[in-house]
C-alpha cells in the first residue's frame, strides 16, 4: 500500500508503450434474455489515463464502471487486470455521495480500511491525509448531514482516496451538483489526481466535463450498449481554468458533441 | 464553496451585526409552542380531574359506582403498602417480557437477513403466532407450561415481540443498495455487512418497534395475569383489579388503574429518551429541523 505511483509518465502519445492496467475484452453484458446492456465492448487501461465513458442514458456506462469493480460478471468476454494492486487498492465513487449518515466524515473515511482490519489509529494518518488532500480535515467530526452536496462528494472522494488506489472509478460523481460546484471540483480532481497520480475511469453525460477533465473519451450509445467511438484530448496536463475558454476546448467540445449525435441517431432508428 | 469572499462577509457581519424580527418573532414563536407541548396536556389533565371531582360530588355519585379523585388518591396513599408490592411484579414481568422481545423479536430478524431460506419457513409462523388472539390460546398455555412465572412471560413475549420483529427484519433491509455495493467492493464479510452497514441502518426501525413493544409488554404482562391468575405468587396489579372488582372495593381498583397507566407512560417515555440519545446526532426523526 506504500508504494504510490509517480505522475503519469509519458505524454499520451507513447501510450501504446505503456504497459496495461486493465483491458475489458470482448465483453458482453445481458440482464435476463434480451435486454443487452453492453455488446462487445473493448477497453485498454493504462497506468495515468483518465478515461471517460461518454454517452446517453442507459448506454451501459454504470454497467462497465460495476463489471470493472467486480460487482457482476460479463456474459461473455472478460475484465483482465494487469495490476493486482490497482484492483486491491481500486477506489470507487457513485452519482451520490453514499455516506453513513450515523457515522462522522472521519468515520466514513475509514470505512475501507476498517474493512480490512485496519484500527482506526493505524488508519488516522491516511484518513488525515485523505481529508487533507480534499480539503475537509477541519470537518472531520462533523456528520454528513451537516455538510453541503459538494462537501457530501468531497468526503465520498475522500473515502475512494483512502487505500492510496491506482485506479478510482467515478460514476456521474457531480451530476447532481450546481454548476459551480462542479467547476471546482473538476479542477480540484484533476490537481488531486496530479498530486497523487492515479488513473481515473470517469462517466459523464457531459460533453463538457469529460473534454475538460480527460484525455481519452469512449463514446458509447444505447440500445444495445456499445462503444461507437474513441477520441483523444491532447491537451497537457496540469489543465487550467483558462482552457474553458480556449478554441482547442470548443473544438473538442464540438468533435465529441457531433460524435455523440451520431450514437445517438443510431439509436433513434432501433427505437 | 461559495461565491461570495468569506472574509467579507464575516466583515460585512461584524460591522452590522443585524437583528433580525423575522428571526427574533420565530425564536419566540418555537419557545411557546416547546412550553404549550407539556402546559396544554397538564391543563387537560387538571380540567378533566376538576371535572371529574365536581361531577362525582355535584350528583353524589356512591363511591362504588365512581369513586372522586381524591378518594382514589387517599386509597393509592393507604393501599401503597400492598399496591407498591403488586405495582413491582406487574412491572418485573413487563420488564423480562420486555428483555425477552428485544432478545427473540431482533435475534429473529438478524436470523432471517442471514438466510433467506429460514426467513421464507419462519417468518408465516411468527405472523400466526402475531394474529392468534391470546386469549384464546391462554386455557392451552395453562395446561402446557407448568411454571406460573414461564406462563405469564410467554404471554406478555408473543404479545410484545412482533412490532420488535417485523420492524428489525425491514431495517436490516432498509440500507442503501450503494453502500452494500461499496461492502462488496471492499469485500466485506458478512459480519462486517451486518455490524458496520446493516444493524445502524436498522437502529431507528428497531427503535420504532421497541417504543410500540414497551406499551404491548405492560399489555401482555396484565393480560397473563387476568387469565393464569397469580399463580400462588406475590399478585401483580392485574390481579389486584380483579380481586377488588370482585370485593367491590372500586376505589382501589381505580388506584391500580391509575398505577399501570402510569408505569405505561413511564416506558414510553424511557424508551423514546433512549432513542433520541441514540439518534439525535443523526437521523431525520430525531433532528429538530431548522425549516
Ligand atoms: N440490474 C439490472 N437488471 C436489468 N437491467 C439492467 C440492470 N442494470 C442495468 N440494466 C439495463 O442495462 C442498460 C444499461 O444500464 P446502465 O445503468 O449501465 O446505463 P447508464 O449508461 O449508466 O445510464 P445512466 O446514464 O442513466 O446512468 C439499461 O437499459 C438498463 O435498463
Ligand atoms: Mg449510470
Amino acid at each position: 500500500m506504500a508504494a504510490r505511483l509517480s505522475a503519469p509518465a509519458a505524454a499520451p502519445a507513447a501510450g501504446a508503450a505503456r504497459p496495461l492496467l486493465l483491458a475489458l475484452e470482448h465483453v458482453d453484458k445481458l440482464f435476463g434474455r434480451d435486454v443487452v446492456a453492453l455488446r462487445d465492448m473493448t477497453l485498454e487501461v493504462r497506468p495515468g489515463d483518465f478515461v471517460s465513458l461518454l454517452g446517453p442514458s442507459g448506454c451501459g456506462k454504470s454497467t462497465a464502471l460495476r463489471l470493472i469493480a467486480g460487482l457482476i460478471q460479463p456474459t461473455r468476454g472478460r475484465v483482465r487486470w494487469e495490476d493486482a494492486q490497482a484492483r486491491e487498492t481500486l477506489g470507487v465513487v457513485f452519482q451520490e455521495p453514499t455516506l453513513m449518515p450515523w457515522a462522522t466524515v472521519s468515520e466514513n473515511v475509514w470505512l475501507p480500511l476498517r474493512l480490512r482490519g485496519v484500527s482506526r489509529r493505524a488508519a488516522l494518518p491516511q484518513i488525515e491525509e485523505a481529508l487533507t488532500t480534499v480539503g475537509l480535515l477541519r470537518f472531520r467530526h462533523a456528520y454528513p448531514r451537516e455538510l453541503s452536496g459538494g462537501m457530501k462528494m468531497r468526503v465520498s472522494i475522500a473515502r475512494a482516496l483512502v487505500t492510496r488506489p491506482r485506479l478510482i472509478l467515478m460514476d456521474e460523481p457531480f451530476a447532481a451538483l450546481d454548476e459551480i460546484t462542479r467547476f471546482k471540483l473538476n479542477n480540484d480532481l484533476l490537481e488531486m489526481r496530479a498530486k497523487l497520480g492515479c488513473t481515473v475511469i470517469f462517466v459523464t453525460h457531459s460533453v463538457f466535463e469529460s473534454v475538460f477533465l480527460s484525455d481519452r473519451i469512449v463514446i458509447m450509445a444505447a440500445r444495445p450498449g456499445r462503444v461507437i467511438r474513441e477520441l483523444g484530448v491532447s491537451e497537457p496536463y496540469p489543465r487550467s481554468e483558462a482552457f474553458r475558454t480556449s478554441t482547442d476546448y470548443v473544438d473538442h467540445c464540438r468533435a465529441a458533441s457531433e460524435a455523440l449525435a451520431q450514437a445517438m441517431e443510431g439509436t433513434a432508428h432501433d427505437g | 464553496m461559495t461565491l461570495a469572499d468569506p472574509a467579507r462577509l464575516a466583515s460585512a457581519a461584524a460591522a452590522a451585526p443585524v437583528v433580525d424580527a423575522e428571526e427574533v418573532a420565530r425564536l419566540a414563536a418555537e419557545r411557546r409552542e416547546r412550553i404549550a407541548r407539556w402546559l396544554l396536556p397538564f391543563a387537560v389533565f387538571l380540567a378533566l380531574i376538576g371535572l371529574w371531582q365536581w361531577y362525582v360530588v355535584a350528583w353524589e355519585v356512591p363511591h362504588y359506582r365512581l369513586p372522586g379523585p381524591v378518594l382514589v388518591a387517599e386509597t393509592l396513599a393507604r393501599d401503597f403498602g400492598t399496591l407498591s408490592g403488586s405495582w413491582w411484579t406487574t412491572l418485573r414481568v413487563t420488564l423480562m417480557a420486555l428483555a425477552l422481545a428485544v432478545l427473540g423479536g431482533a435475534g429473529l430478524a438478524i436470523l432471517f437477513t442471514q438466510s433467506r431460506w429460514i426467513e421464507l419457513s419462519l417468518f408465516p409462523y411468527m405472523v400466526v403466532l402475531q394474529v392468534t388472539p391470546i386469549i384464546a390460546i391462554a386455557p392451552l398455555i395453562f395446561i402446557y407450561i407448568d411454571s406460573h412465572i414461564a406462563r405469564v412471560l410467554f404471554i406478555a413475549w408473543i404479545v410484545a415481540f412482533f412490532p420488535i420483529l417485523s420492524n428489525t427484519a425491514i431495517g436490516l433491509k432498509s440500507s442503501d443498495h450503494n453502500l452494500r455495493d461499496l461492502m462488496a467492493i471492499y469485500r466485506a464479510s458478512r459480519w462486517q455487512r451486518l455490524r458496520y452497514l446493516q444493524l445502524p441502518a436498522a437502529l431507528p426501525y428497531f427503535l420504532g418497534g421497541l417504543r410500540i413493544a414497551g406499551g404491548l409488554a405492560l399489555i401482555g404482562a396484565v393480560v397473563a395475569e387476568f387469565t393464569m391468575g397469580s399463580g400462588g405468587q406475590a399478585a401483580g396489579l392485574a390481579f389486584r383489579i380483579l380481586e377488588s372488582s370482585y370485593r367491590m372495593q372500586i376505589p382501589r381498583m381505580f388506584s391500580a388503574l391509575i398505577l399501570i397507566v402510569l408505569t405505561g407512560i413511564a416506558i414510553y417515555l424511557l424508551i423514546s429518551a433512549l432513542s433520541w440519545l441514540l439518534l439525535h446526532k443523526w437521523h431525520e426523526s430525531a433532528l429538530k429541523r431548522e425549516t
